[in-house]
């Protein structure tokens, strides 16, 4: 408090004009336990399917949140990566998805119970 | 002092106004994709989310990847997911309150709660240690003499070439993936089929 303080006061010059890295983070940690939860709540496939891409966002916002903070590039550059690797999760997922469900009513994941045996 | 007033006097309205009305947006969003019952308006609410995300990325000086965050998550990515719902015709009201497995819903919240809870501990524990980029001029300031692109440019293709490289490859395998996948079975089991159809 005595930074916040001092800014005030004007013996600081106001460098950050930007919002601090922690409300990202506290934002990215609120976004992935939604997705969390809701992998575990829903039964519908897809929407676990996009619960679990809300989850990698998640985590892409606290790259991006370090990777500014930190004035380093290479958080941004993994990034790019997961979002590569996501949009293959995605296609390869949903190529399961339609040759599981193409015979079946509705797409939960209850109906997978012939995987049992 | 309150500790909101500070915050304000410290990050200029703009900034804050911005992050607080995306965050809201992206939040908003992620609910939701968790609450909604048809599984089209999850998907809707995915992409108001990804805009949310992709607002943030610009405000934290990523603009590269906030445009393809729209353009391959918001666009491709979903579209492919709206495709597959009205491929598999479960474009219905889902019975939301129907549940097979007694407590799984308290129990999913109850451990929903202690990640986040475990998050900020974590966070609290750590956090510390890396320098407040508020206190240190200049060190926040991703480009400082260059555009963001041609910086992470410089990055993948020199440093992460061969990661890169291999995504390609990965690319590769997952087209074919899907092929293979959405494939019919197989050929002579269609000929029956169709056999079948034309005899009926």
């Amino acid at each position: 408090m005595t930074t916040f303080a001092a800014v005030l006061a004007g013996a600081v010059p106001n460098q950050a004009q930007t919002v601090t890295s922690g409300p990202y983070l506290v934002l990215a940690a609120l976004l992935f336990t939604v997705g969390a939860v809701g992998l575990l709540v829903r039964r519908n496939v897809l929407v676990m399917f996009m619960c679990v891409e809300l989850m990698l966002n998640a985590v892409n916002l606290s790259f991006v949140t370090f990777a500014r903070q930190l004035g380093d590039v290479n958080g941004q550059a993994a990034v790019f990566f997961v979002l590569v690797v996501a949009a293959a999760e995605v296609v390869v997922g949903l190529g399961i998805i339609v040759a599981i469900f193409r015979r079946r009513q509705g797409a939960t994941a209850d109906d997978l119970h012939v995987l049992s045996g | 002092m309150l500790p909101t007033f500070a915050l304000l006097q410290k990050v200029g309205f703009a900034d804050l106004f911005v992050f607080v009305v995306a965050g809201a947006t992206a939040l908003a969003g992620a609910f939701g994709v968790v609450l909604s019952r048809n599984p089209v308006h999850a998907a809707l609410s995915l992409v108001v989310t990804l805009f949310g995300v992709a607002v943030l990325f610009v405000s934290e000086q990523a603009q590269f990847l906030a445009v393809v965050q729209v353009i391959v998550y918001a666009g491709a990515i979903v579209v492919l997911f709206l495709f597959v719902i009205m491929l598999l015709g479960v474009d219905k009201e889902e019975a939301i309150e129907a549940e097979p497995l007694k407590a799984q819903r308290p129990v999913a919240v109850l451990l929903g709660a202690l990640l986040l809870a475990e998050l900020g501990l974590l966070a609290g524990l750590h956090f510390g240690n890396i320098a407040d980029p508020a206190l240190q001029p200049g060190i926040n300031a991703v480009d400082s003499h260059q555009q963001n692109v041609a910086q992470l440019a410089q990055v993948i293709f020199t440093r992460y070439l061969f990661p890169f490289e291999a995504t390609s490859v990965l690319l590769v395998i997952a087209v074919v993936g899907a092929v293979v996948l959405a494939r019919r079975p197989d050929a002579v089991g269609r000929d029956d089929q169709e056999l079948e159809e034309v005899s009926t």
